[in-house]
C-alpha cells in the first residue's frame, strides 16, 4: 500500500514554531501552514480510507487497495490516507474524499466493487447520494449542495467529541497531522512550566476520575505515587481491554495514538517517572503497530527520550504485550503479568501506588482516562469541569452494540441520560421491536430496563442501581434477546477467564453457570430429581452471588455476580418462565423449543426428514410428518428448510 | 507501637503493622485458612480468613489486611461462616468424595475445615473436573482432581528451594497446578525433595506408595530382608502416634521392624560414620592439591539432582561419595554375604528414609552393580508408621531393642546427619584424625547448629585454616552457587540439605511439622549426641573394622568402587 503523504514543512519548522510556541494562538502565517498539514485544505484531491480492525474487517483493505490501483491505472495524482474509525462502525468501510475547494464528504459502506464508481463520479463532481454519510463542516471552503453535515447527523448530533476530536480525521500514522491539530503543545508547555505538583493539582482539579470504571480521582492516584518515597517509579497504561463488546481502547489507539502518548507522557512527568509501560493485549495487532510506528515518531521529534526539550525530563515508553487474559485487566494481575509472571490479583494492600511494579510506586491509569489529559491542559480544569455533571465531569466514551439502528463507538458528556444515548446516537431499536434492557458495563455490568432507562450515565446515578459503569460497554437487548441467555454467555465467559486463584470466584461462578445450563436445558425427565435440582440451583443463586460478591480477591470476582443480581432483581419472569414454565418466549434458548408440524400445510415432501440431526422426524411420502416430541432437540433446521411454513414453534 | 483494635465487641492489643490475623492468633482467635503459610507474603487465595471489618466494603482477608488503630473486627459474624463454609461447600463440590480411600483421610485439611465449619449436606454440586494421575516420578504422585488450588507448594517449589517446577496452568476452573508444558513430573526440574506433600493439604501430593511391594518382599520366603534407617526417622516417627515432637524412640523401631519381619536392622547413621571418613580424605585431598574447591556435600539426593539440571558446570565440585543410604546399600550386597552367610540373591534391602528424593536416588543407575540396585526400596517416616499400624503393633506395649550387629553400631557424629549442619560437625570432629593433627578440645559447634538457612565456620586444624558453610533451603544456595562459578567462593566446605533444616524437615516426615516440631526434633538429636560416648565417626569401632578387615584402610581402591559415584548432567525442562 503506498501512501503517499506530502508534508509541506519539516520536523524543525513544526518543533520551533508549533511546539516551543507557548502563546495560545499560533501566528496567522504558521496556522495557514497548518491548515494544509490537518489536510483542512488540499491541493489536489485526497481520499482517506478507515483502516481501523473494524473497517479493515469491513473490508477497508481491499478497498484501499482498489483505490491504488485506480489512481495508478488513470494516472490521477491524489493522495492516499489511510486515517482511523469515525465511531460510525456500522457503515464501514468508510472512505471520505477531499476535493480541492470543496468540503470533504464522507460515504459508507465502500467496499472494494463499489469505490470506481464512487470515484468516478466524485471525480466528475457528481456526488452519488446513496453512498454519501455527510460532509465536514469548514467555514473557508465551498459546501456541496444536498449533501448533509456530520455533525448535524442523529449520531453525531448529541456527541461532545473531545477524545474523538481527531478520530477519521487525522492519519493516525502521521504525528505532523496531530501536532497540527494542537497535539504535544500542553506536553510541552507542562515540562517546561509546571512542577509535579502543579501537574497533579491541575488535574485533581479538572475532577478526573479513572475511566476503567472505579472512578477513582487521577490527580489524587498521581499524588500518592508521587509523594511514595521510592528511587524509581513506574507509569502503567492498562490497554488490556477485555469486556466482551468493548472495543473503545483498541480504536482510540487505532485512529489517534498520538493523543494517548501525549497523556501518558503528561502523567509520567506529573509522578516523576522516567518509564511508562502500555500493557496491551497481544491480538490487537493494528494498534500496536500504530502504537509502536507512533512512538518512534514522536521519538523521531524529540519528544521521548533524554532531556526532552531541555525540560531535564527523561521518559521511555514500553509497550508490553499481554496474553489477552481478561483478569491481566486487574492492575494487581497486570503488574505481575509485565513481570513476567503468570497474570493473577495480589491482595491490596499494599497499593501499586505504594508498591506495584518491581515493588515500585506505580501508577495504572486506563487508556481513556490518560487520552483525557492533553485536552485539560489545553483548555483548562474549569473547562473540564463545565462537562458532564457535578459528581463526574467530562465525557465518557461507549460502544453501542446489539438491537440498535447505528452501532459503534460515541462520546457523550457524563451524566447524559441512557435514553437519550439509546434513542439518539443509536437510533433505537430497529425493526419497531420493544427495547428489553440495556446491559450497561459487560460481564461486571448490570441491566438497565425500560423502567429506569432514564437514569443519567454516570458513576454514582449507575451505582444506585447497582450497575457497575465498567469500560463503557452498552449492549442493547430487545423482545427477541433472552436475558437467562445473557447472564449464561457472561457467566460463561467470567468462568473460563477467572484466574483461578480465589476459591470463590474460580468454582462459584462455574456453579452459577450451571445453574444457567440447567434452566435452560431441555426438559427431558420431568419425573426425576432434575426439576428440583432446577429449582434448588436458583434458589442458590443469589446466595452464591453475595458469598462471591463479598469474599472474592479482586474487582473482577467480585463483581462477577453483578449480571446475576440485577437480572434476578429486573427479570424473575424470565427465571420463572424458564424453571416453571419450561419454555423460552423469545425463542433463544435452543433446547426449550419445541417444534410441530401444522398437517394441513404439510406435503409431506420429506425436505426435513433426512435433514434431522437426530432422526426425530417420521412420516411417509405425499402425507403430513410428525415430529417425535421425546427425540427433539429444538435445533431448529428443519424450521429452516419447510418451503410451506408448515413447521412452527410451540 | 501497640494499638488496640475491637475484636468481637472486646478490646485486644496488637502491634501495628501486623496482619488481622496474626493479632487475632495472639490473642488465642483462630481463624481457619488453607493458603496462608508462616514466613510467606499472604497470597490471599482462598478466602477461608474473611472476616467482618466495620466500613469496608465485602469482607477482609484478615491474612493480609494490616490492624488499624480501633478497627472494628467480627471474626464469627453469620455473615462471615456463611462465606467460610460457602467456601468449604464450594471447594467440596468439585472434589472427589473418596475420604474412605484417600491417603490422607484424618489428615486432610478440607476434610478438617468440612467438620469444623459443620457441612452436613451436598448442597452445592455440579461437574467434577476429573484428571488423571500422575504416576510417572519415582518419588512424588500427583493426583490433580484432588487440588484446591491454595498454590502452597507452588510458593514452597518457589521461594523456598528455587527450583520452579510446578505452577498454575490453564484458565478458569480448569486451572490446575502443573508442569511447564503440563507434561508428567518425571519430564520436570522437580528435585522430588517431597516439600510440596508436606504442605498440601489435600492428597493431591503424595509419595509413591511401596508397601505392597514390600509386603510381597516380606512374605516371599526367597528373600531375606533387611532394612535400615535414617538418623532422623527416629526422633520423628513418634509424632505419627500422636506424641509430641521430640521424641527418640529408636530402640522402639528396632523392636518393631524385627516383629513385622525384617531379618535384620541396621542403623543408617553406621553408614554415615562412614560417609564422614571419606568425604573428610576426600576434602583433604582436594585442598592440598587446591583442586575443585570447595567440596560441596552429595547426601542430600534432590540437591544432587539440582545440581546435575540446573549447574552441571559445578558437579566437580561434588563430593562424590555416595549417600549414607546408598553407601550402607552397597555394603549390604557386598561385604555383608560373606560375613553372614546370607546369600547375596536372596537380599533385599529396605531403607528407611525421611524423604521421598531417596526413592529416586535408589533408583539410580549409579546406584546399581551389574543391574541390581543396591537398595530395593525406600520408604518414607510416613510409611514406616502406616506399616505398623497395618501390622497391628502397639508402640505402647514393646521394650526398646538394640539394632543388629555389626551396623547397627553408631557414633553420634552419624547421627548428626539428620540435622543441617550436622554433616559438618562430623566432618570437622573427624578431621583432626584423618589428617594427623592434634584433636581439637571443642566437639560442639554452636555456631553450626540452629535452624538459620546459612550458617558458617572458620575452624584451625593443625597449621591449616578451613571455612565451612553450610546451607538449608535450597534458595539459600543459590548466591554461593554464582560465586563459585565466578571463582570467588571462600569456603572450603560447603554442607547443602535441600530441605529447610535438613533431614528431620524431610519431605517424608509426618505432614503439617510446624517451625516448632523442627526445632524440637533438631534439639533430640543434639541431646541424643550430648549423652553418647562414642561422639567421633572414627571412633567407631565397627566402622574400622570393616575399613581393617575388608577394606584395607582409607582411601583404597576398595573404597572407591563401594562408597564413591559419579554424577552427570541431566537434561529436564526448565
Amino acid at each position: 500500500m503506498s501512501e503517499k503523504i506530502h508534508i509541506p514543512v519539516e520536523k524543525e519548522y513544526l518543533v520551533n514554531n508549533v511546539l516551543l510556541n507557548e502563546s495560545a494562538d499560533l501566528p496567522v502565517e504558521v496556522e495557514k501552514i497548518l491548515r494544509f498539514v490537518r489536510k483542512d485544505k488540499v491541493k489536489h484531491p485526497v481520499i482517506m480510507v478507515g483502516t481501523g480492525s473494524c473497517g479493515l474487517i469491513s473490508g477497508a483493505g481491499e478497498t484501499l487497495l482498489e483505490i491504488n490501483k485506480y489512481l495508478l491505472d488513470r494516472d490521477i495524482k491524489a493522495d492516499v490516507i489511510e486515517t482511523g474509525c469515525t465511531g460510525y462502525c456500522s457503515l464501514e468501510p468508510v472512505v471520505d474524499v477531499h476535493l480541492p475547494g470543496k468540503t470533504r464528504i464522507s460515504f459508507k459502506n465502500v467496499s472494494a466493487e463499489k469505490l470506481p464508481f464512487l470515484l468516478d463520479s466524485m471525480l466528475n463532481n457528481i456526488v452519488p447520494h446513496e453512498y454519501v454519510v455527510g460532509q465536514y463542516e469548514n467555514p473557508s471552503l465551498e459546501l456541496w449542495k444536498d449533501v448533509p453535515l456530520i455533525g448535524e447527523l442523529p449520531f453525531f448530533a448529541m456527541q461532545y467529541r473531545n477524545l474523538m476530536k481527531n478520530w477519521g480525521r487525522i492519519s493516525p500514522h502521521s504525528i505532523e497531522e496531530y501536532i497540527a491539530a494542537g497535539g504535544y503543545r500542553s506536553y510541552v508547555k507542562t515540562i517546561r512550566n509546571y512542577t509535579h505538583e502543579e501537574v497533579c493539582d491541575i488535574v485533581e482539579k479538572s475532577g478526573l476520575q479513572g475511566r476503567g470504571g472505579g472512578g477513582f480521582l487521577t490527580g489524587k492516584k498521581w499524588k500518592i505515587a508521587h509523594t511514595a518515597m521510592a528511587d524509581q517509579r513506574f507509569l502503567l497504561c492498562n490497554a488490556n481491554e477485555s469486556d466482551p463488546g468493548g472495543f473503545a481502547n483498541r480504536s482510540m489507539i487505532e485512529s489517534d495514538p498520538h493523543r494517548l502518548i501525549e497523556g501518558l507522557v503528561i502523567a509520567a512527568y506529573a509522578i516523576g517517572t522516567s518509564r511508562a509501560y502500555i500493557y496491551i493485549r497481544s491480538d490487537y495487532i493494528t494498534a500496536i503497530n500504530r502504537l509502536e510506528k507512533a512512538i518512534d515518531r514522536a521519538q523521531y521529534y524529540g519528544l521521548l527520550g533524554y532531556n526532552v526539550y531541555g525540560s531535564g525530563f527523561n521518559i521511555d515508553i514500553i509497550v508490553s504485550k499481554g496474553p489477552g487474559a481478561f483478569v491481566c485487566g486487574e492492575e494487581t494481575a497486570m503488574i505481575s503479568s509485565i513481570e513476567g509472571k503468570r497474570g493473577m490479583p495480589s491482595p491490596k494492600p499494599p497499593y501499586p501506588a505504594i508498591s506495584g511494579l518491581f515493588g515500585k510506586p506505580t501508577v495504572v491509569n486506563n487508556v481513556e482516562t490518560l487520552s483525557n489529559i492533553p485536552a485539560i491542559f489545553e483548555n483548562g480544569p474549569d473547562w473540564f469541569m463545565s462537562l458532564g455533571n457535578k459528581t463526574a465531569p467530562g465525557t465518557k466514551i461507549l460502544t453501542l452494540s446489539g438491537k440498535l439502528n447505528n452501532q459503534g463507538i460515541i462520546e457523550v458528556p457524563l451524566g447524559t441520560k441512557v435514553k437519550d444515548i439509546i434513542f439518539g446516537a443509536g437510533g433505537g431499536v430497529p425493526a419497531k421491536k420493544e427495547l428489553k434492557a440495556v446491559q450497561i458495563g459487560g460481564p461486571s455490568g448490570g441491566f438497565v430496563t425500560s423502567e429506569n432507562i432514564d437514569i443519567p450515565y454516570d458513576f454514582d446515578s449507575l451505582a444506585s442501581v447497582g450497575i457497575y459503569m465498567g469500560s463503557g460497554g452498552m449492549l442493547v437487548l430487545d423482545e427477541d434477546c433472552c436475558i437467562i441467555d445473557t447472564v449464561k454467555y457472561f457467566m460463561d465467559f467470567i468462568q473460563k477467564e477467572s484466574c483461578g486463584k480465589c476459591i470463590p470466584c474460580r468454582e462459584g461462578t462455574r456453579r452459577m453457570l450451571e445453574v444457567y445450563e440447567n434452566i435452560t436445558k431441555r426438559p427431558v425427565d420431568e419425573n426425576g430429581h432434575a426439576t428440583l435440582e432446577r429449582f434448588k440451583g436458583v434458589m442458590q443463586l443469589e446466595s452464591l452471588a453475595s458469598v462471591i460478591k463479598d469474599t472474592s480477591l479482586c474487582g473482577l470476582g467480585q463483581k462477577a455476580p453483578n449480571p446475576v443480581i440485577s437480572s434476578l432483581k429486573y427479570f424473575r419472569n424470565d427465571y420463572e418462565e424458564h424453571i416453571f414454565d419450561r419454555e423460552c418466549s423469545a425463542g433463544v434458548c435452543k433446547e426449550l423449543r419445541l417444534f410441530y408440524i401444522d398437517v394441513e400445510k404439510c406435503t409431506g415432501c420429506t425436505a426435513c426428514a433426512p435433514k434431522c440431526p437426530v432422526s426425530a422426524i417420521i412420516g411417509t411420502k405425499r402425507h403430513p410428518f410428525f415430529i417425535v416430541e421425546e427425540k427433539c432437540t429444538g435445533c431448529g433446521i428443519c424450521y429452516d428448510v419447510c418451503k410451506f411454513n408448515a413447521i412452527s414453534v410451540k | 507501637m501497640i494499638v488496640k483494635i475491637e475484636v468481637n465487641s472486646k478490646v485486644i492489643k496488637a502491634q501495628k503493622g501486623e496482619t488481622i490475623m496474626s493479632a487475632l492468633k495472639a490473642n488465642g482467635i483462630k481463624i481457619p485458612s488453607i493458603c496462608s503459610m508462616k514466613d510467606f507474603t499472604p497470597t490471599g487465595a482462598c478466602r477461608m480468613c474473611v472476616v467482618e471489618v466495620e466500613g469496608s466494603q465485602g469482607l477482609v482477608p484478615s491474612c493480609s489486611q494490616p490492624v488499624n488503630e480501633w478497627m472494628k473486627i467480627k471474626t464469627h459474624s453469620p455473615q462471615v461462616i456463611k462465606a467460610r463454609k460457602t467456601i468449604v461447600e464450594l471447594l467440596l463440590s468439585n472434589h472427589p468424595d473418596d475420604c474412605l480411600y484417600c491417603v490422607r483421610n484424618g489428615s486432610c485439611e478440607l476434610q478438617a475445615l468440612a467438620e469444623e465449619l459443620n457441612v452436613r449436606e451436598r448442597r452445592i454440586m455440579g461437574r467434577k473436573n476429573k484428571y488423571k494421575l500422575d504416576h510417572s516420578s519415582p518419588s512424588i504422585v500427583r493426583d490433580p482432581s484432588k487440588c484446591i488450588l491454595c498454590g502452597r507448594c507452588v510458593r514452597v517449589c518457589d521461594e523456598k528451594l528455587s527450583v520452579f517446577a510446578i505452577d498454575f496452568v490453564n484458565r478458569g476452573n480448569r486451572t490446575i497446578i502443573g508442569t511447564a508444558y503440563n507434561k508428567d513430573l518425571n519430564f520436570s526440574s522437580c528435585i522430588n525433595c517431597g516439600q510440596c506433600i508436606m504442605v498440601c493439604p489435600t492428597a493431591a501430593l503424595f509419595e509413591k506408595d511401596s508397601l505392597p511391594e514390600l509386603e510381597d518382599a516380606l512374605h516371599n520366603p526367597e528373600k531375606t530382608v533387611l532394612v535400615q534407617y535414617a538418623p532422623s526417622v527416629g526422633v520423628t516417627l513418634a509424632e505419627e502416634f500422636g506424641v509430641k515432637p521430640g521424641k527418640d524412640i529408636s530402640g522402639l523401631i528396632n523392636a518393631v521392624l524385627k516383629k513385622i519381619g525384617f531379618e535384620r536392622i541396621f542403623d543408617t547413621s553406621f553408614a554415615a560414620d562412614i560417609s564422614v571418613m571419606e568425604m573428610t580424605s576426600e576434602l583433604l585431598a582436594r585442598k592440598n592439591k587446591k583442586e575443585n574447591m570447595p567440596l560441596l556435600t552429595s547426601c542430600c539426593p534432590a540437591w544432587v539432582k539440582y545440581v546435575e539440571q540446573l549447574y552441571p558446570d559445578l558437579l566437580p565440585f561434588l563430593s562424590n561419595t555416595k549417600s549414607p543410604q546408598q553407601i550402607l546399600g552397597s555394603v549390604l550386597k557386598s561385604y555383608y554375604p560373606e560375613i553372614s552367610g546370607i546369600a547375596a540373591g536372596s537380599i533385599y534391602s529396605v531403607a528407611v528414609a525421611p524423604c521421598t528424593a531417596k526413592k529416586f536416588e535408589a533408583q539410580r543407575e549409579e546406584m546399581t552393580k551389574k543391574g541390581i540396585s543396591e537398595v530395593d526400596l525406600v520408604l518414607t517416616t510416613r510409611e514406616l508408621a502406616k506399616l505398623i499400624k497395618l501390622y497391628g503393633i502397639d508402640m505402647n506395649q514393646i521394650e526398646p531393642e538394640i539394632a543388629d550387629d555389626p551396623y547397627g553400631m553408631r557414633s553420634s557424629a552419624g547421627k548428626l546427619f539428620g540435622v543441617s549442619g550436622g554433616v559438618t560437625e562430623a566432618v570437622i570432629r573427624t578431621m583432626p584424625h584423618v589428617s594427623g593433627a592434634r584433636e581439637p578440645s571443642r566437639v560442639k559447634y554452636q555456631e553450626l547448629r540452629g535452624g538459620k538457612g546459612k550458617k558458617e565456620a572458620e575452624i584451625r586444624i593443625g597449621k591449616t585454616t578451613y571455612r565451612f558453610a553450610v546451607v538449608s533451603g535450597l534458595s539459600n544456595v543459590l548466591p554461593l552457587l554464582e560465586d563459585i562459578k565466578a571463582g570467588k567462593c571462600e569456603y572450603d566446605f560447603v554442607e547443602v540439605m535441600a530441605c529447610m533444616g535438613g533431614c528431620i524437615n524431610g519431605g517424608g516426615q509426618p505432614v503439617g511439622s510446624d517451625e516448632n516440631a523442627v526445632k524440637a526434633r533438631m534439639k533430640a538429636l543434639y541431646s541424643i549426641d550430648e549423652r553418647e560416648i562414642i561422639r567421633f565417626s572414627h571412633k567407631n569401632p565397627k566402622v574400622n573394622e570393616l575399613y581393617n578387615n575388608h577394606l584395607g584402610g582409607l582411601p583404597g581402591e576398595k573404597c572407591k568402587s563401594l562408597f564413591h559415584t559419579t554424577y552427570s548432567a541431566r537434561k529436564v525442562l526448565l
